[in-house]
């Protein structure tokens, strides 16, 4: 035990004063608030457009009251010909020019947009919507219904979904919280098994080339020092997590603080922005989209405070353990019977297999938590750490986790047996192309 | 007393047997030669002392006991190929080495510190071992072998990559460390360091212990009765009693005979009859060394490393 220990403690201390190690863990926070301070700042940013000015020529004579001018657009109308227009887009004179044809009543495909350079989907959505509302309004009178009966008839449906518990108390839930917490716990221990399991191969294959092996190998039981090494590298990235959230936390606080806004108020400064800017037609669409939209985030905030947060911490922990194990062992005898990165190659392909297939299967089970696909994958110890993380957030029942935990204990204790045998024959075999065959003669080696 | 035995130990490895019903005693004070030629056994030997494998049938004592885990912090090794770990410094690889032996850290650094001013190498404490020269870096793994005073050493080719300056060094390390009481294995091809330091041998060949023995048992093995003679004037023919190996002239009038005594006869009677027959300036017997020795007993094969 005491040696377990030892192992464990070098490693740790050595990985984690890497260059490497510390750069990555100061970094990545820095890097997340970046992106999350230009993408606050393109949001509000990007509505601060210089006055654009569009030339009009309608040719149907419908639109004149349509198109209002705002803080950012003016929408000149022209009865001069086309053709004129058109040479003054060339020149350069004016950028962008509006021809409605006399009959888009009856063709509402006429709409044409010149433009100098290509046409902005923002500018071309919200010309086609002022048209498109008009003639629909124009059509829907003649046909005898009222504006007001149109204004009412334009309304927006959000279902509210509600999980059923046990004491059957109905819940809010939002399947918008579970599928974020579902996938980002589950692509966590992906990344997490794929980076770490390889750290543990490399210090396995440094071990054995670097040949002191055989000197620690005299004083440590190969189990012992397999054992210690695998939890040192566990341990190394618990602390670079734990330091990303307290890091990650405590820089975004800062920004915030220093530039005094929040979060939540610089979400409402955009729609703010963007609905200002708008027409007013548009802008009571947007409003109701946004507002929508802003309900459907605070929903999500609350519903994610109404998961079951510690059930889904503690299963992370544990399959996050039980998932490393099983697959850091396997890549520790990976690392034990090769002597250089060529050759991991060809013996790394089948690990990695079940795990990238295990990140596919459970985004298939977010879609349904409870299909046959998602049962079977979140029983199978290969997979189901990462299926099963998916899919807990959407509610499993107790003897599903229970069984799926137990198969995984059985499948890191069987695959830890099975890689300490080929580990402590491989750390010493020197100069032998080792192929698969080969591998399972190791594994019954006596002592 | 022995302080370790090993009775029939027998070692397979899927289709090769690495030993096969080896027994060696090693008397404790010794230094003991492990001799044999390239993929003899001698490594899986030292494995299965060092506990690094388990033998597959046969017995090892360690001072009358059945090797233990335990025994592992009275044994130090330094194996052929050496290493450490590169990215860490020197210092805390050895106090990371010696506890892994079991001494505390305080123990650690206490013995660390006479090994460092012993050697001078104080200033090698807070270097990456990559910083170090390859001599300087079988220095630290030397003493990462001694540290822990351990009663039984294994040096497996201790003085390959070592200049002879460092190489005599460790020599004498070695023979002080005898004078203190510990046990050595020496696991060699150099002859001449055998010859040198070694006082008892086991020669194992082809997974077998062919010869075993203290260095005079050995040595007296291997006579052939036969004495080399130089003198002046002409040696006839000496049979039946006698025979002469080889004779020839040398340059300042001397001649120089292998003379091999047969049927008996005592040295008193071949010196007498070579009086009789020459002037004899000097006469001495042939004593094997440990590369004839060695050679002889491989069977002439073609021996790498020699």
């Amino acid at each position: 035990m005491k040696n377990i220990f030892l192992v464990f403690k070098r490693e740790y201390l050595v990985r984690v004063r890497k260059k490497s190690f510390i750069l990555m863990t100061l970094l990545t926070p820095l890097l997340i608030a970046a992106f999350y301070g230009i993408m606050v700042w393109a949001a509000i940013g990007s509505f601060e457009n210089e006055l654009k000015s569009i030339q009009v020529i309608d040719k149907s004579g419908l639109f004149k009251t349509k198109f209002k001018n705002d803080d950012n657009t003016v929408f000149d109308f022209k009865d001069e010909p086309v053709a004129t227009a058109q040479k003054k887009l060339k020149d350069q004179e004016d950028k962008l020019l509006v021809l409605i044809p006399a009959d888009i009543l009856q063709q509402p495909g006429g709409l044409q947009i010149y433009s100098d350079k290509s046409v902005s989907p923002l500018v071309k959505g919200r010309i086609e919507r002022i048209v498109q509302q008009e003639i629909r309004n124009i059509k829907l009178t003649k046909a005898g219904i009222t504006q007001a009966v149109i204004e009412d008839a334009n309304q927006n449906v959000d279902a509210q979904t509600f999980n059923l518990d046990d004491e059957g108390k109905s819940q809010s839930s939002s399947t918008m919280a579970a599928y974020i917490a579902g996938y980002a716990a589950a692509f966590l221990l992906y990344i997490f098994i794929l980076v770490y399991g390889a750290g543990v191969m490399q210090s396995v294959m440094e071990e054995k080339s670097s040949r002191i092996i055989e000197v620690i190998i005299s004083s440590v039981k190969p189990f012992h020092l397999m054992l210690g090494k695998i939890l040192g590298v566990a341990a190394v990235g618990l602390t670079q997590f734990l330091l990303w959230a307290v890091l990650t936390f405590g820089i975004t606080t800062a920004t915030q603080t220093l530039f005094g806004f929040n979060r939540f108020t610089a979400a409402q400064e955009v729609v703010d922005k963007q609905t200002q800017n708008a027409d007013p037609e548009l802008k009571k669409e947007m409003e109701k989209q946004q507002t929508g939209m802003v309900k459907q985030m605070n929903e999500s905030m609350q519903s994610l405070q109404s998961l079951p947060l510690t059930q889904i911490l503690l299963c992370f922990l544990f399959y996050f353990f039980g998932g490393y194990l099983l697959y850091s062992s396997l890549y520790a005898a990976i690392g034990a019977s090769v002597e250089n990165q060529q050759e991991a190659g060809q013996f790394m392909f089948p690990i990695m297999m079940p795990i990238i297939a295990a990140i596919f299967f459970a985004q298939l089970s977010i879609n349904q938590p409870d299909g046959s696909l998602a049962f079977w994958t979140s029983m199978i110890p290969f997979t189901s750490p990462i299926v099963m993380m998916a899919r807990i957030p959407f509610g499993v029942p107790g003897w599903e986790i229970a069984l799926s935990m137990a198969l995984l204990v059985l499948g890191f204790v069987g695959t830890t047996w099975l890689a300490a045998r080929i580990y402590r024959v491989g750390i010493l075999m020197y100069g032998k192309k080792v192929n698969y065959k080969e591998l399972g003669k190791w594994i019954f080696y006596k002592g | 007393m022995n302080i370790l035995e090993t009775h029939d130990v027998v070692k397979q490895y899927a289709e090769h047997r690495a030993l096969d019903g080896v027994s060696i005693a090693i008397p404790k004070g010794s230094i003991f030669g492990l001799l044999g030629p390239n993929g003899a056994g001698k490594t899986s030997l030292i494995r299965i002392i060092t506990q690094i494998t388990a033998p597959d049938a046969g017995r090892v004592l360690f001072e009358g006991q059945p090797l233990r885990p335990d025994h592992i912090r009275q044994i130090g090794y330094l194996p052929e190929e050496r290493g450490l770990y590169k990215k860490m410094k020197v210092g805390e690889q050895l106090l990371y080495l010696a506890q892994l032996k079991g001494l505390s850290e305080k123990q650690a650094m206490e013995k660390l510190k006479i090994w460092f001013k012993k050697f001078d190498i104080k200033t090698w404490w807070g270097k990456n071992v990559e910083d170090l020269s390859k001599g300087m870096q079988q220095k630290i793994q030397f003493v990462a072998t001694v540290m822990h005073e351990p009663e039984l050493i294994i040096l497996d080719e201790p003085f390959s990559g070592f200049d002879p300056i460092n190489a005599n060094l460790i020599k004498d390390e070695i023979l002080e460390l005898k004078e203190k009481g510990s046990t050595i294995i020496f696991s060699t091809h150099r002859m001449e360091s055998v010859e040198e330091l070694c006082d008892h041998i086991t020669l194992i060949n082809k997974s077998k212990v062919v010869l075993n023995g203290s260095k005079k048992e050995v040595k007296d093995q291997f006579k052939d009765n036969s004495y080399a003679v130089s003198f002046r004037g002409t040696l006839a023919d000496l049979s039946p009693d006698f025979e002469v190996i080889a004779n020839k002239d040398t340059k300042e009038g001397l001649a120089e005979a292998h003379i091999r005594i047969l049927n008996n006869k005592s040295v008193n009677e071949l010196v007498g009859r070579l009086i009789s027959e020459v002037e004899l300036v000097s006469f001495s017997e042939n004593i094997p060394s440990f590369n004839d020795i060695f050679i002889r007993a491989v069977g002439g094969e073609i021996v790498g490393d020699l």
